[in-house]
This record gives C-alpha cells, sequence and structure tokens, in this order.
C-alpha cells in the first residue's frame, strides 16, 4: 500500500494491511507533529508534494528494501495539507517473519523517504512566521523578519 | 528553446506561481537550466545551489539533457516524514 492522502491517517489498517500468517514481526512507525524544534514552537506543519513522483519514489523505496530484506508486506501512507500538534504525518508498516528486519527495513525506509521523496513540510510557528523546511538551505529572510542581517 | 519547470515548495513561494518558463539554449542541460533559472528569475538566486532538477518523475543530474517536451520540476530539497 502506497498512499498519499489529505485526510487522517487510518494506521491501523495501514498496519492491518502488512499482516501476514508468514510474518512474525510487524513494525509500524508513526510521524507525528511535534510541538518544539530547536527551542522554537510550531503550532502546525504544512505539508506539499509533487505527488506522481512521490508515489513512484515510495513504490521505488518499497522494492529497494524488498531487495535486502526478507520483507512479506510494506506500506507506506503520507499525509499532505495543514496538521495540527499530534497528527500523523506519515505512517511505514513493515512485516518481516522475524522482528529485527522488520525494524531494519523500517528505518531504512524512514531515511530514504526523507532523503528522497519530493514532499515539504513547512513550519507554522507560534510567532505567526512561516517557513519551508530544506535540509541543508539556510533559512531566508523573507519568512524570518526578525533575523539580523548578517554583516 | 522555452521550457516550462515546475516548482515546489520555497522555489514556488520566490517565484509567485506553481509554473514558469526558463529560455534555455538548444539542447541544453540540466547545467543550463539551473544558470538559466536564477538569472531570468533572480528571487530564486538565495536557493541556486541547491536546487534539485526532475525530468518526469525521476531527479536528473547536470549533464542531463533537455528537450521543451519534458516534465521538468525544480525544487530545494525535500523534507518529508
Amino acid at each position: 500500500m502506497i498512499q498519499l492522502t489529505h485526510d487522517v491517517i487510518d494506521y491501523q489498517s495501514v498496519t492491518e494491511s502488512v499482516r501476514s500468517d508468514q510474518a512474525g514481526a510487524v513494525v509500524l512507525f508513526l510521524g507525528t507533529v511535534r510541538e518544539m524544534t530547536a527551542g522554537r514552537q510550531t503550532v502546525a506543519l504544512e505539508y506539499q508534494a509533487f505527488p506522481q513522483m512521490a508515489e513512484t519514489k515510495l513504490a521505488e523505496l518499497i522494492e529497494e528494501a524488498k531487495s535486502r530484506w526478507p520483507i512479506q508486506n510494506a506500506a507506506i501512507v503520507h499525509r499532505l495539507g495543514r496538521l495540527e500538534l499530534g497528527e500523523i504525518s506519515v505512517a511505514v508498516a513493515v512485516s518481516t517473519p522475524h522482528r529485527r528486519d522488520a525494524f531494519a527495513a523500517g528505518q531504512h525506509i524512514l531515511e530514504r523517504l526523507k532523503e528522497v521523496v519530493p514532499i515539504w513540510k513547512q513550519e507554522n510557528w507560534a510567532d505567526g512566521t512561516t517557513e519551508w523546511v530544506h535540509p541543508g538551505v539556510n533559512a531566508i529572510s523573507q519568512s524570518q523578519p526578525d533575523q539580523a542581517p548578517v554583516q | 528553446m522555452k521550457i516550462t519547470v515546475r516548482l515546489f515548495a520555497k522555489a514556488r513561494e520566490l517565484a509567485g506561481r506553481e509554473r514558469i518558463e526558463v529560455e534555455i539554449p538548444v539542447s541544453g542541460r540540466v547545467a543550463d537550466l539551473k544558470r538559466s533559472l536564477v538569472e531570468q528569475w533572480p528571487q530564486m538566486s538565495a536557493l541556486a545551489k541547491h536546487l534539485l532538477v526532475a525530468v518526469g518523475t525521476n531527479y536528473a543530474d547536470d549533464q542531463t539533457v533537455l528537450s521543451p517536451a519534458d516534465e521538468i520540476a525544480c525544487f530545494p530539497p525535500v523534507s518529508g516524514g
């Protein structure tokens, strides 16, 4: 199961979609909207995707993981749009015969998702400013009105 | 030749629109697109060295040759999860 959705993620059905009599282990990861980041307070996150490419890349991540671990089933569901604190942004579920492979494969899928899948989050800070999150790119002044210019 | 580029996230915000047109040399490559894009859309210069380019649904490296028929997207580093 691969899905991008604007609806609340039903993680029970995501989990059920990977369960199997052949799998002794099922691992579910839930990414949730966190309040504090480096001392700043978040009120919401806004997620945007390049949907066609994101779905293609998510399918590739599952195939890549299947080539490395004995995966019975894997599912990835990513939420888009505005998410409030505590809401679930992503669910990854993996089933394998034994537990170590399920943990390793699940973690691998998550790490790769964060590197290659074209989905972006925008911080909505408690001070009213917004900021796109782009790893490796310094915040650009437009959305940081209180930032002092670098001399 | 003129190519249409779809933008996402901060790139879209800085351009103020989802799709832009960029003039590049005939048989230009991704490297030409990145250079022309920030020349013609200077508000995106802060992102210049971070921009990623996709042709269709795959990442394209700087040597990839572009055609006006390609579906081209341009965006800063991803942050899903």
